[in-house]
């Protein structure tokens, strides 16, 4: 007698704390085993191409916030450097540091959010809460030197909108000490967590062919033992001058990734603890007319430099005929502008390349075969923010 | 860069026929084929020993309403192994059904769903052609050249009939598009006519 079975088909989000964001999830289970996941994503869909095309590229930077909201800046990074490829426009050093420096930043944020939202997910709550406490404090940093906690529209092509504020060097110098004590002790709480290790360990696993097939990068490629890592291998900005490692995973599952993470946080301290050391005064973005405004106290009493502001910021600059590709390495993995220009003010396309999106494509692959419970800790371990992966 | 230029060198002589034009800028192999030579062409990027271009990073369209063939399909590949990326093209007119790259690369799958979405490119062989970014019965393609900025169609909940319902967008002031282009540097159509002008003068 052959038994029959039936599949169930369950509705997982998109309104569920552990779906991170809006994701819906249409779930196939057998029992309890997870058959077949088909993600269902757009509910965050804003239409930030489409918006970009119709905004000159000053105007564009902050859409760039709003994508991977955990980690704004990096985001805005890969923009300035495609239209400073265009335009061949040095960026002072001292800006190159800065931009690093809250490039690093981000990353902190967003991989604090990470690692303590997976803990959260399988059952873990202290470690949200104090990493949360870091984060604000990166958060004020954020807003001391941009005006804004979260999105800065602070880089501009050809450097940053202003400097920083006196004492903000200190105070991020400070934070430098202090920190790492806090991932000693998340890392107290998780590391070593037998609950965490048992909901964690050989779950998700990628292997290094399917890592490559998936298109995956950042800590989803490391993770399974690919040491890539665009800082390295296509070092832009100040990346060349600073010395860091990149932590690559064994076993690729998440447990490896969480690792990764960890230890992406210390490297990021030291990385930001060099900037501070090698920053020295001077110019914070272009001397170039063409896409620099001119200084606040030249506007109060020069007609032509009124002038100036004002074609800058209704014109906007105009930028090139010219195509380009150009990525970064973002907290969750590349994080690439693909912008065509047409010699106007306004690009002409600008396409996005979100990393989350090529991760949660390959969620099916992931999860076909784990435990329903297992698919908050997989989701967890992808890091998806769904500002980046619905744009 | 040596490395692209003997990349260069190696894909135009051992795919003579099948590339149209290959040109290297800021440090990128942009490379011009047909589009039905798309499969040859990647899977001899992906395979062959000396360029492995193993991750397919994104796929994506630009649309250019004025010609005839209208949408310019971009596919952007990266090799880990020797650290090169390549951007890869073609034209296709309006209705033209392309060739998917899922069955080669798997990341395609959602790639392809996006540029279906977004604008209406179908794909032949593709195993799942559904809308992934707008709403489940979304009409129109945003993305395209001609699709509004503020689409066609706004949702609000209806008290009268208790559901989400759709209606035409209606706006309290119309989206106001200024052209900031600079006078000083002479618009289009003045340069046009100071052009006339001298030509007459000759």
């Amino acid at each position: 007698m052959t038994k029959k079975t039936k599949t169930l088909n369950l509705n997982f989000g998109p309104q569920h704390p552990a779906a991170h964001g809006v994701l819906r999830l249409i779930l196939e289970l057998d029992g309890e085993v997870v058959e077949k996941a088909d993600p269902h994503i757009g509910l965050l869909h804003r239409g930030t191409e489409k918006l970009i095309e119709n905004k000159t590229y000053m105007q564009a930077v902050p859409y760039f916030d709003r994508l991977d909201y955990v980690a704004p800046m990096n985001q805005e990074h890969a923009f300035a450097l495609a239209i400073e490829k265009i335009l061949k426009i040095d960026v002072p050093i001292r800006a190159q540091f800065i931009r690093v420096m809250f490039c690093e930043i981000g990353r902190i944020l967003s991989h604090i959010l990470n690692v303590t939202t997976q803990a959260l997910d399988v059952g873990a709550l202290t470690p949200s809460l104090w990493g949360f406490e870091e984060r604000e404090t990166l958060m004020t940093f954020y807003e001391r030197a941009s005006g804004s906690r979260l999105h800065a529209n602070y880089f501009r092509a050809g450097g940053v909108h202003q400097d920083l504020p006196m004492g903000l060097e200190e105070d991020i110098g400070k934070f430098c000490v202090s920190f790492p004590k806090i991932i000693d002790d998340l890392e107290t709480l998780l590391t070593d967590n037998r609950i965490f290790k048992q909901r964690n360990v050989d779950i998700g696993i990628v292997t290094k062919e399917d890592a490559l097939d998936y298109s995956f990068s950042g800590v989803m490629i490391r993770g399974s033992g690919v040491p890539w890592d665009l800082r390295k291998s296509q070092p832009y900005e100040c990346y060349e001058q600073l010395e860091f490692k990149i932590p690559v995973g064994k076993n690729g599952d998440c447990y490896d990734r969480y690792l990764c993470r960890i230890d992406e946080m210390r490297e990021s301290v030291s990385i930001i603890k060099q900037c501070l050391a090698k920053m020295t005064k001077g110019p914070v973005k272009s001397s170039d007319g063409k896409i620099s405004p001119p200084p606040k106290k030249d506007i109060k009493q020069s007609m032509e430099a009124l002038i100036h502001h004002f074609k800058l910021f209704t014109e906007g600059y105009r930028v090139d005929k010219d195509e380009i590709y150009t990525a970064v390495e973002a907290p969750k993995g590349e994080f690439g502008v693909y912008l065509i220009s047409d010699g106007s003010s306004k690009p002409y396309k600008c396409k996005i390349r979100a990393p989350g999106f090529s991760h949660l494509a390959a969620m099916d692959y992931l999860i076909k075969g784990h435990m329903l419970a297992d698919v908050p800790a997989v989701l967890g371990s992808l890091d998806i923010v769904f500002g980046e992966v619905d744009r | 860069m040596q490395n692209l230029i003997d990349l260069e060198k190696k894909i135009n002589s051992e795919l003579t026929t099948k590339i149209k034009k290959t040109e290297i800028r800021h440090e990128q192999l942009y490379i011009t084929i047909d589009n039905e030579d798309l499969i040859d062409v990647t899977l001899h990027i992906k395979n062959n020993e000396n360029t492995k271009f193993r991750q397919l990073i994104d796929i994506t369209v630009v649309d250019y309403p004025e010609n005839t063939q209208r949408f310019k399909i971009v596919y952007l590949f990266l090799s880990h192994e020797f650290n090169q990326r390549i951007i890869l093209s073609y034209l296709i007119s309006e209705n033209e059904v392309i060739p998917s790259l899922t069955p080669i690369y798997p990341a395609a799958n959602w790639m392809e769903r996006e540029v279906f979405d977004m604008y209406g490119v179908k794909f032949k062989d593709h195993p799942d052609l559904r809308r992934i970014l707008t709403d489940y019965d979304f009409e129109g393609h945003p993305l395209r050249k001609d699709f509004p900025l503020t689409g066609h169609t706004e949702v609000r909940y209806s008290e009268d009939q208790k559901k989400v319902i759709k209606e035409p967008v209606k706006l309290e002031q119309n989206y106001r598009n200024f052209d900031y282009e600079s006078p000083w540097e002479g618009t289009k159509y003045i340069k046009k006519q100071t052009d006339q002008e001298n030509d007459k003068k000759n």
